[in-house]
């Protein structure tokens, strides 16, 4: 593959939507074609197996291969929709100390001979699992929600990510509420741009679909609920593609309009 | 009227707070080291002026749009008594 990207996805804070951002940026990128790698890099307490729907096909994990007891082919699950996209899971028995850095970057080192995109979701915090899941990387996604303790993490993770090397290191907003932003009770998202001063991938609005897909196990990313279509958005600039930025403003008022009319109907 | 007199809304309270919450986070120097720096810099300039060592004021500014990737700058607010000592 030409010039594979592995991007880790991180937040420091937990529940802010690392893994159902994985899940959405990898389902998306497979569903245009890409060939990519999702790894759940959060020993001890994986969860990207769940959102993605493959709790049952898990055999072997990431700590096998690391710990040499299957090869890296044997611990990828093949996803049950799109073809070109694997996920490796992580370990529920071991903790993070199971892997290190340095057996992060051989693992990563062989998936990118078959993959165009890995990429990494990271567990909250500041410690080895944030070590280990940045280790193999060469672009960050930092999710953040517009409150004030999110933030505050999300920028001592920028400022790690800085420090070891990233040169590419993306905003994505989650969870924003219009309706809330225009009652001045919720940060806007240029208002979290305007402190984390880092370049802006997406804006995922607050929205039910996205525990409704997670209860079905299938990534929404694409299809016609607000957050399906940001994260479709947020995939196009992953692969470098200048898509404006969905007015939510209007987009979600309108969106309610037309349901409702709907529900009239 | 009620514009006027309103109280800060809780979304200008949140950005307020966050910025100053994010200088010293930024900055990551406690107060004694600052306090330390103040000290050994108003002994260095008394070499050779006359200063007000206890109305000076040090502190860190990472100014400059969004302030990332800034480097960080060192205010110093020296008050002169005498500059030929």
């Amino acid at each position: 593959m030409s010039n594979p990207e592995v991007i880790v996805v991180t937040s420091g804070k937990g529940g802010v939507g690392k893994t159902t951002t994985t899940a959405n940026v990898g389902t998306g990128l497979a569903k245009l074609g890409k060939k990519v790698c999702l790894i759940d890099t959060d020993i001890g307490l994986r969860n990207l197996d769940v959102v993605m729907g493959l709790e049952n096909r898990i055999v072997y994990n990431l700590v096998d291969v690391v710990d040499g007891n299957c090869r890296v082919k044997q611990a990828l699950i093949r996803d049950k929709r799109n073809p070109g996209l694997y996920l490796m899971p992580s370990a529920q028995t071991k903790d993070k100390s199971a892997v290190s850095p340095g057996q992060m970057i051989k693992v990563i080192e062989h998936l990118k001979e078959q993959f165009d995109y890995v990429l990494l979701d990271c567990p909250a915090g500041i410690e080895q699992g944030f070590q280990n899941a940045i280790a193999g990387a060469d672009r960050a996604l930092v999710v953040t929600t517009p409150e004030v303790s999110a933030i505050r993490d999300a920028d001592r993770i920028i400022g790690l990510l800085e420090a070891n090397g990233f040169k590419q290191i993306d905003l994505l907003i989650n969870r924003l509420r219009t309706d809330m932003v225009k009652r001045g009770d919720m940060m806007s998202a240029s208002d979290v741009v305007d402190i984390l001063a880092i370049p802006l991938i997406g804006i995922v609005p607050d929205d039910e679909s996205v525990v409704i897909s997670t209860n079905q196990g299938e990534p929404l990313v694409g299809n016609d609920s607000p957050a399906g279509r940001a994260y479709a958005n947020v995939v196009r600039r992953v692969l470098g593609e200048e898509v404006p930025f969905l007015n939510f403003e209007r987009g979600i008022s309108f969106w309610t309009r037309v349901t409702g009319i709907f529900h009239k109907v | 009227m009620r514009r006027f007199f309103r109280r800060k809304s809780s979304r200008e309270v949140a950005r307020d707070r966050l910025k100053i919450l994010l200088i010293s986070d930024r900055v990551n120097c406690s107060p004694e080291m600052m306090e330390m720096i103040k000290l050994d810099i108003a002994k260095v300039i008394s070499k050779y002026m006359k200063i007000d060592s206890a109305n000076m004021e040090i502190q860190i500014n990472t100014k400059g749009k969004g302030s990332r990737g800034k480097t960080p700058t060192l205010y110093a607010n020296i008050p002169i008594l005498d500059l030929h000592k």
